[in-house]
């Protein structure tokens, strides 16, 4: 019979707590963000989807070799070059990224040997169709430049030049094909 | 001011009048529910349309009213499009018995307890049918939860109304806020063990947290209402905020003064004091339904049979000592 | 096999699910009514079945270490950390940098806090209450928010590499970990206020699903299923991988057996998750956390299991190799896949409303289950 009547005690002290938690939290400010008024600061670090760097020469820094694409498990990227009569150096004519394929692992950074590569800050991805997310990173580049206030400058290639920055891709396994 | 005999023309523009009220109130409630809901876990709840979002409730409503009514292909279709019907209309003429002021009140009955408690038992009908013409699981779940817990507690809530019955002697509404006057019956002992019980009680009576056990969203999808869409939907919406807006007014009525502030009786004439004491009384009646939002937002739910557990085996017991208990000191004391 | 319904028998068979709130995702439980009562309960698996077994033999290893963060979304870290343990132990001329074991650690710990912030408000939403979750996500979104700083995402980590981890952490993110140790140990009380005493939740989850020892032995429950039974067996001290033993934290276990127990077992991981995470703070080593020579392709031969804590109970890898980069058989010993299978057994007989205590219990992630 105590029992009975210190149960009913305990119980009813109990719920009064709770709602004195409750009215605690809700005197207190909200601690929302007003999404679209308001955004909260993303950290540098987050790994968007990848994007090409853009040097202050103007340019990108990808040598065509193919280890991003070889790298990538869910064969997202794509790889375009040409290799001009006479050059040493293969030229990047297109660079595509299947968003909708990638599941943002990073492997294709770091494997990059000239870390031409890099994760974009950009998170307010929307689309109204699956096509929106192929990107073009090489245009996506230029427009990078083109804010940045520097003029995409595709170097001129000296043919004497007796260093060969394809000798950095040589740790590969296998040369690139485009 | 009492009419004897029952003016229909007032009646039917009371009626309207009282329609018009419950569609404003549950449109407010809902609006208070949310952001009371928010600002308990710390959201900032609607602000978008409107001045501090208050006419998101009104789009709301459109939006229900725009959409279109979907009748499973098994259902009882009529009885399913009377359910929500006859879960709206009940409190609504119930609440035309409520003495609001001394004179804001359509119809004083001699017999309002009666007449509002058994306008609120149809709501079990209601969600009964509506659970059983679905022709689904969850809400025939639901309908039959609903009637097994109606059994238990309105025997507790009606025994608590009884005690304050037994203790002014009357069974009309506005005699019973006369009667307490500025001592309101919730000061006494037995007075506050009945209010706390038919608080309880209430709260069952509304299928709110934590006794939403017929609509128990994480077992029963959304209970006896599952198949309901659009308006069907809206009006069950607006009968459970107008049932929580009744069974605060009754509990107003009965154990806290009525339009009396404490230990003050308002007798003034005239329009002013009359406006006053119809403030005073929706100042208490809005003051429990927050109460009732809060705990909602607060606790997890019941289990069935432990709803059942309380009533038996807490409500009922205490309630019924309490009734005799009030009744010896009337006898002994006197009143 | 899904049973039929005995027609003699006047039972009501109720779909629970695929879509249901608190099936956590697309389970699908049959269940053999009478009335309110269960009689059997029949989980039906493989509605969000990926292939993730699968995959992980046609993919090398790295390739595959972003698939596992996708098992279980609650705690990402500690499926990759499986994943590259177990990698890493058919490498044997690699060694694996302290301060990455240590980095490892640390993000794993805190993703089981993380972790098991949302099964508390995904439970309490099971029981009705809705408030919890918001005020558990309130520090979820602090661990996320460290987490994001040093991994760069939210949910699907893809921290950790083969030989180290991905980022290095600076002064001010240890100090940040610090300062959600303090803020976590001071809204605890507040969790335990606001629920653990509640009558309401006591009546809910005590004596409910009374799992005996027995039953979680014969059944291969393990995590808080079975230290709620009063087993304390936990991978980390069990089969000690990593800097775990030179770390001090307690097993705790909780002799109730029942969902309240499961419940404290939880609450009481959280703290020593924090102890974890301090004294792995304060211990923290300089160096690099990236291995000199990692092989730029993997093959490896050969066969290994490793089993990991993860924030749900044991979780192993089975990979064998037969020299090629990825690898011939791969198989993942899940903890939820063993928690749910006692279900059956269990709820022979309870309500319904106990069925969802029950669920909720058990902290189900169903695309693990699933795979």
């Amino acid at each position: 019979m105590l029992n009975y009547f210190k149960e009913i005690f305990v119980g009813i002290k109990s719920l009064l707590i709770g709602m004195k938690v409750t009215a605690f939290y809700g005197t207190k400010k909200t601690i929302t963000a007003h999404y679209p008024f308001e955004k909260i600061p993303i950290t540098p670090n987050f790994r968007g989807h990848i994007d090409l760097v853009v040097t202050k020469k103007g340019y990108h820094k990808c040598i065509s070799c193919g280890m991003c694409e070889r790298a990538c498990p869910s064969g997202c990227i794509t790889i375009e070059a040409v290799k001009p009569e006479g050059a040493k150096k293969k030229k990047l004519t297109g660079y595509t990224l299947d968003f909708t394929k990638c599941s943002l692992c990073g492997n294709c950074v770091e494997t990059c040997p000239t870390s031409a590569i890099k994760y974009s800050n950009d998170y307010y991805l929307v689309g109204t169709s699956r096509h929106d997310f192929h990107f073009d990173l090489l245009a996506r580049a230029m427009k990078a430049a083109e804010e940045m206030g520097i003029e995409w400058t595709e170097p001129v290639e000296k043919p004497k030049e007796p260093t060969e920055p394809q000798a950095e891709g040589g740790e590969s396994p296998a040369p690139a094909g485009a | 001011m009492q009419i004897q005999s029952p003016n229909i023309l007032l009646i039917v523009v009371a009626a309207v009048v009282m329609v018009l009220y419950v569609f404003t109130n549950s449109a407010v409630l809902v609006w208070v529910e949310r952001k009371v809901s928010a600002h308990i876990q710390r959201r900032p709840g609607p602000f978008e349309v409107g001045p501090f979002g208050l006419l998101q409730t009104a789009i709301d409503g459109l939006k229900l009213m725009a959409k279109q009514l979907i009748i499973p292909a098994k259902a009882d279709k009529r009885i399913f499009m009377l359910a929500p019907v006859l879960s709206f209309v009940p409190p609504i003429a119930a609440l035309l018995t409520v003495p609001f002021g001394k004179v804001v009140q359509v119809q004083n009955l001699d017999i309002g307890i009666l007449f509002i408690l058994s306008l609120a038992a149809l709501n079990v009908l209601a969600i009964l049918i509506a659970g059983w013409s679905s022709a689904n699981k969850y809400s025939l779940f639901g309908a039959v939860r609903s009637v097994a817990q109606n059994i238990a507690y309105e025997i507790p809530l009606l025994l608590s109304l009884l005690t304050a019955v037994l203790w002014m002697g009357t069974l009309n509404l506005g005699e019973l806020v006369d009667a307490q006057g500025g001592f309101w019956f919730v000061f006494t002992p037995f007075g506050f063990i009945a209010f706390v019980i038919y608080f309880v009680t209430g709260m069952a009576e509304t299928n709110r947290a934590p006794f939403d056990l017929p609509e128990a969203e994480s077992e029963l999808t959304a209970g006896f209402h599952t198949e309901y869409s659009g308006m069907g939907f809206g009006l069950f919406f607006l009968g459970e905020y107008t049932n929580m807006i009744l069974v605060s007014a009754i509990a107003t009525s009965l154990f806290l003064g009525g339009y009396n502030l404490p230990f003050i009786t308002l007798n003034g004439e005239g329009i002013l004091w009359e406006l006053i004491r119809v403030l005073i009384f929706l100042a208490k009646a809005y003051f429990l339904i927050f109460v009732m939002i809060w705990m909602r937002w607060t606790f997890p739910r019941v289990r069935f049979d432990q709803l059942l557990n309380l009533c038996w085996k807490v409500l009922i017991p205490f309630s019924l000592v309490n009734l005799a208990a009030a009744a010896i000191w009337i006898k002994a004391v006197g009143g | 096999m899904i049973q039929k319904p005995d027609p003699t028998q006047e039972t009501l068979v109720l779909n629970m699910g695929p879509q249901h709130p608190s099936t956590h995702g697309v389970l699908r439980v049959v269940l053999h009514c009478d009335g309110e009562y269960v009689l059997d309960a029949e989980p039906v698996i493989g509605y969000g079945h990926r292939m993730h077994e699968l995959i992980g033999e046609v993919r090398d290893h790295r390739g595959f270490y972003a698939n596992v963060g996708r098992m279980d979304y609650g705690g990402a870290l500690s499926f990759g950390h499986g994943h590259i343990l177990a990698v890493e132990r058919m490498l044997p001329d690699l060694e694996v940098p302290e301060r990455a074991e240590y980095l490892r650690v640390i993000t794993t710990e805190l993703n089981r806090v993380a972790s098991h912030l949302l099964w508390f408000g995904a439970f309490l939403l099971d029981l009705g209450a809705f408030t919890p979750i918001l005020y558990s996500f309130d520090d979820r979104e602090a661990i996320l928010d460290l987490l994001e700083h040093v991994t760069g995402a939210r949910l699907t980590f893809s921290y950790m590499r083969v030989g180290g981890v991905a980022a290095d952490v600076d002064k001010d993110w240890c100090d940040g970990v610090i300062a959600f140790v303090k803020r976590m140990r001071e809204r605890v009380p507040m969790y335990h206020k606001l629920v653990t005493g509640n009558i309401i939740f006591r009546k809910r989850v005590e004596d409910v699903g009374h799992i005996t020892r027995d039953m979680a032995l014969k059944y291969g429950c393990t995590g808080p299923v079975i230290r709620g039974s009063g087993i304390p067996y936990d991978v980390r001290r069990s089969e000690p991988y990593s800097i775990y033993p030179e770390l001090d934290f307690e097993i705790p276990t909780s002799e109730r057996c029942d969902c309240m127990g499961r419940y404290n077992v939880r609450w009481e991981e959280i703290e020593q998750s924090l102890r974890i995470i301090e004294q792995a703070i304060t211990k923290l080593p300089e160096g690099p956390v990236m291995a000199d020579k990692v092989p730029k392709v993997i093959k490896a031969k050969g066969e290994v299991y490793q089993a990991v804590e993860a924030a749900r109970g044991s979780l192993g890898y089975y990979i064998a190799c037969d020299g090629t980069t990825s690898p011939y058989r791969m198989k993942i010993r899940v903890p939820s896949y063993s928690n749910l299978s006692i279900l059956k057994e269990l709820t022979r007989g309870i309500l319904l409303s106990d069925l969802v205590a029950v669920m909720g219990s058990f902290d189900l992630v169903i695309p693990e289950i699933d795979r």
